[in-house]
């Protein structure tokens, strides 16, 4: 039992589609083989604030019903129509239908969330204490389009206290490990979806990327993560961070996975004033890469996040990169050096405008409508005490920092020269993707680095970022894909980039690159646990 | 000192700033009910039930902003006469306050939707002055405190406090004024009439439900004086929610009168917000405010910038109704009412019934005696507006009829008010009070006659006079036949046929 539920979660969310739709598998023998899983080494990792194994496996008995008593089919893998109807299947239960009145493809694939992420009737603390035990009356835009695709909910995974941070150290429900090495970290702030992944304790997770918290998570644990462009993916019930920088995307174990993931959450919201129309048409992209190869492909490197301009280099990420590159060469694809000038003031660029917006984004938390409170003698008081106590240190360095960029005087200097920084690092981009197709790099400068070292240290733990903010601060689509092994045998990533909207031409690459590529081993402390 | 010693020695400046909540159907950047929308509404009184994650500030929620209330805007703006930006920003307005549900009040800032127009105001003497209007930008609207226990019901002393987010992402347009300058001892006079001028444009353009009272439009006045003829600004005082006509022009006597004692006794005006109190008639001391204060604006990331084109602005330009001057003007010609006439019916908020009752008939004359007289003390009476009887009690339409009556002579004046008194107490159509209680004139003419024989024979001598031309005579002849037939008779019908038959 215990080694058939271990073969049946290292499956690919692909396969296990696919073992869905041929009856192979039900949708509850796969929620109950992660929740097992979680069970047996989630008190190690520690990926998750809460699970829902109820929620989960009501869920699963709901679509196992309805595709199995009551006869409804699924679409294939690659020909998802839009969704036309919704079935309430039970309480608490509504799928979506197409115009075939066929379920989605990944009806019954469970799915861990990030816990920023808002879900209603679940406790959503994005890390904080000071939302400790609050339930959200309303579920994110993206919860609810995995709910119509009829994906169980597995729980809500830990993260660096509102998506500040690179370790998920800053998280206030405790450290999640590496599963490759438990005593280091696993990324962050999305640490605790690239966790469960990486730990098989969840085929796909949903997490959000600031700064490349879904990208640098996946590069030091050895899986795939993806920052769609900006607005691909509906922010609406996001617990805001930086809003003119966060995006949400898929945690996997594959880009095709990936490719299936963000189908499901991409699309045009309403609700959202910044959402973009995207088709969704990542999975048929990641299909024909594979199958296509990198031949032609127009790839060039960033000069600036590939040398020694980038401080902390390790040299055995730098090594593999390097490796990769001439891969790349060999099999036929069109690779140059590009360089993008402005990347050298990205950082300070976004040491302004994340900290500006998120001081304005987290003001909401004060003790007077939800989450927690500190009394005081007077309201002022009352919501300083709340402050004070229930947010973490790095939370109020951070709101600090954009409070004093935002005040009358700087706010010049700081936060309007950090969007003409902004603006330079578009054009850039711009003119880099005039002449190529991706743009590639390392994911992260280092590998996975030890549990409490850069702690002390914010600055270093900030210079993490440099690979991946440049993304943010354009909008655009990044991938990290597993490289393979740099440091001490731990993973490292390679990131491709693409111009916005073009999110596809991630995937298609990637699922190529994927393929040429050795696939690593499993994270070498899971099976042990 | 006394205001008009003040105003001798110092020249005021003032400038005012109107808050008006727009009635759209839903918040200004969410679906919640906007309360408004209907200032009737039942959710009303209920706390707390009209929001949405959005308008309450929860996690993750984020703003979409409301077209209508766009619309709106530019509405305000054409009627201002302000130019319509291409592209207008939205802000956040940082500051810590509990009716704030995001801790940052989504304004506009550095580029409003309208800029740079005018507004020109008349006094009752018929003198305008012209004010002008700075910018008019949408934001929204915070929720209310209301505080529990202590003696003032003021934040100090409270023992809680509680807050109703029903009224928090109402959509507002603020309009602010430049600084007014020249208007000396009319400032206050002038303030009160451009807050009133504007509510007018308010309920002429729908944009909003525009009632004083209940907060639908609110104003804050900022006074300064300088010594006569300096050329210079003094400080400013900015005394918050006045909200009602007569308020304004009284807080603006009351400030210009205790900054000039201030200044007179060589002490300085602080800059700080103030307070009216309606029942003191007087300003008192709020927070200090300073230039300082420190909103960290910047732009709203969550939403995009609004752009509208010039085809847009034109659309609503051409939906714009006639303005409340415009209608005033080709009203008073229309009905041909003297300047005094129109400026009482004005005054007495009639000129809307007024149009109504004409529109259903009635002679413009006769609308406005009917409801300038009988029914403005009916309305007084009640503490009921001329608005709210036309609705509630009787409507402009039965008005007509009445008058309709006397003018065909069915009914006199008298028997008019009789009519009318049987209206207010609801017993339906003139038409039908007249039948029921059988008040027709007495047209008769035999009927008359023979009334008029009646009190011929009992006065002789009268007869005789009448006969010979002295026409004074026949006031009793009147008297008597009017009595006879219990005042139905048409007076002047009844003189014609005394004078007839004194001749037989």
């Amino acid at each position: 039992m215990v080694e058939k539920s271990m073969s049946l979660i290292e499956n690919t969310a692909y396969d296990l589609a696919l073992k869905l739709s041929s009856g192979e598998v039900t949708a509850r023998e796969i929620v109950d083989a992660y929740l097992a899983q979680i069970e047996k080494v989630d008190d190690k990792i520690n990926a998750f604030i809460i699970t829902t194994p109820e929620k989960a496996r009501l869920v699963a008995d709901h679509i196992d019903l309805a595709t199995g008593k009551f006869g409804l089919k699924r679409a294939a893998l690659d020909e998802v129509g839009s969704w036309k109807a919704v079935k309430v299947l039970g309480e608490n239960c509504e799928v979506a239908v197409d115009e075939k009145n066929e379920l989605h493809p990944l009806a019954g694939l469970p799915i861990a969330v990030k816990d920023v992420v808002v879900t209603k009737g679940i406790q959503t603390t994005a890390g904080s204490k000071i939302l400790e035990g609050w339930i959200p009356p309303y579920d994110a835009t993206l919860v609810k389009k995995l709910k119509y695709a009829g994906m169980p909910i597995l729980g809500k995974t830990n993260m660096d206290e509102f998506a500040m941070g690179s370790s998920t150290e800053h998280s206030a429900y405790g450290n999640t490990k590496n599963p490759w090495d438990l005593t280091r970290i696993p990324g962050g702030s999305g640490g605790g979806s690239a966790a469960a992944v990486g730990a098989f304790e969840a085929p796909l997770a949903i997490g959000t990327d600031t700064g490349g918290s879904i990208r640098q998570p996946a590069a030091v644990t050895g899986t795939v993560g993806v920052k769609p462009t900006y607005g691909a993916v509906s922010r609406y019930g996001l617990v805001a961070l930086a809003s003119s920088l966060d995006q949400a995307g898929p945690v996997a174990r594959t880009v095709l996975d990936a490719a299936l993931l963000q189908d499901v959450i991409q699309g045009h919201d309403p609700h959202d004033s910044t959402s973009l129309a995207i088709a969704p048409t990542n999975t048929t992209a990641a299909l024909l890469g594979a199958k296509n190869g990198l031949k032609g492909a127009k790839i060039a490197v960033i000069k600036e996040l590939s040398g020694e301009k980038v401080a902390g280099f390790a040299p055995l990420v730098k090594k593999r990169f390097d490796e990769i590159v001439e891969i790349l060469k060999n099999e036929g694809a069109a690779v140059t050096e590009v360089s993008l000038p402005h990347f050298e003031y990205a950082l300070g660029a976004y040491y302004l405008i994340m900290p500006s917006e998120a001081s304005s984004n987290l003001a909401k938390f004060d003790g007077v409508r939800y989450g927690k409170r500190v009394d005081g003698q007077t309201a002022e008081k009352m919501m300083a005490n709340t402050r004070g106590e229930k947010l973490g240190d790095e939370v109020k360095r951070r709101i600090i920092l954009g409070t004093y960029a935002l005040s009358s005087g700087y706010y010049d200097a700081y936060y309007a020269a950090a969007q003409k920084v902004r603006t330079l690092i578009i054009q850039d981009f711009e003119n880099a993707f005039n002449k190529v197709d991706v743009l590639i790099s390392p994911s992260a400068p280092t590998v996975a680095f030890k549990l409490g070292d850069k702690l002390d240290n914010p600055l270093s733990m900030y210079l993490n970022d440099i690979t991946t903010i440049p993304a943010n601060l354009a909008g655009i689509p990044g991938i990290s894909i597993p490289g393979g092994l740099g440091e001490d045998d731990l993973p490292m990533g390679v990131q491709l980039l693409s111009c916005p909207k073009n999110d596809s031409k991630l995937y298609e690459i990637g699922t190529a690159l994927e393929k040429i590529l050795p696939k690593l081993p499993k994270a070498r402390e899971v099976s042990s646990l | 000192m006394n205001f008009d010693t003040a105003i001798k020695k110092y020249d005021p400046a003032f400038g005012i700033e109107v808050h008006v909540e727009l009635a759209t159907r839903t918040k200004m950047f969410c679906s919640a009910p906007n309360p408004a929308f209907d200032n009737t509404a039942e959710n009303l009184k209920n706390p707390n039930t009209m929001t949405t994650p959005v308008s309450l500030g929860l996690p993750g929620a984020l703003p979409v902003l409301n077209r209508q209330a766009v619309e709106y805007a530019i509405m305000i703006g054409l009627a201002l006469n302000c130019s319509i930006a291409p592209v207008s920003v939205f802000s956040r307005k940082n500051y810590f306050y509990p009716d704030l549900t995001k801790n940052f009040q989504t304004s506009q800032y550095d580029l409003p939707t309208c800029i740079n127009g005018h507004l020109d105001v008349e006094l009752d003497d018929g003198e305008v002055f012209r004010v002008e209007i700075e910018r008019a930008h949408l934001e929204e609207d915070a929720g209310k405190n209301t505080h529990i226990g202590g003696s003032s019901g003021r934040i100090h002393g409270a023992d809680y406090s509680l807050v109703d987010y029903n009224r928090a992402g109402v959509p507002l347009v603020e309009i602010v004024t430049r600084p007014v300058l020249n208007t000396g001892s009319r400032a206050p006079e002038v303030a009160a009439a451009f807050v009133r001028t504007l509510r007018d444009i308010f309920k002429a353009l729908g944009v909003s439900k525009a009632q004083m009272e209940r907060g639908n439009v609110r104003a804050d006045v900022n006074l300064s004086l300088s010594p006569k003829n300096s050329g210079t600004l003094g400080t400013r005082t900015e005394t918050k929610n006045v909200n009602s006509f007569n308020a304004i022009s009284q807080a603006m006597q009351y400030e210009i009168t205790r900054q000039a004692e201030l200044l007179d006794a060589n002490k300085e005006i602080l800059q700080e917000t103030r307070h009216w109190h309606e029942d003191t008639k007087s300003t008192s001391a709020g927070r200090p405010k300073s230039d300082a204060d420190d909103y960290r604006y910047f732009p709203e990331p969550d939403l995009l910038p609004l752009k509208i084109d010039t085809a847009w602005v034109e659309r609503v330009r051409a939906l714009l109704p006639e303005m409340p001057v415009e209608r005033k003007k080709r009203l008073q010609a229309e009905y041909k009412y003297t300047d005094l006439e129109m400026r009482d019916v004005i005054n007495a908020g009639a000129l809307d019934v007024i149009e109504e009752t004409v529109k259903a008939g009635s002679s413009a004359q006769g609308a406005r005696k009917w409801w300038m007289t009988s029914l403005a003390n009916y309305a007084s009476l009640n503490a009921l507006t001329l608005d709210e009887i036309a609705t509630q009690v009787v409507t402009p339409a039965q008005v007509a009829s009445l008058q309709e009556l006397i003018e065909a002579g069915e009914i006199n004046d008298k028997i008019a008010r009789t009519v009318l008194d049987a209206m207010m107490a609801g017993e339906g159509d003139p038409k039908e009070i007249v039948e029921k209680r059988g008040l027709k004139v007495v047209n008769d003419d035999s009927a008359l006659i023979t009334a008029i024989e009646d009190a011929f024979a009992r006065m002789p001598k009268a007869k005789e006079d009448i006969a010979s031309g002295n026409i004074g005579a026949a006031g009793p002849i009147i008297g008597m036949v009017m009595k006879a037939t219990s005042g139905q008779a048409d007076g002047s019908k009844v003189r014609e046929l005394i004078i007839q038959e004194a001749a037989k």
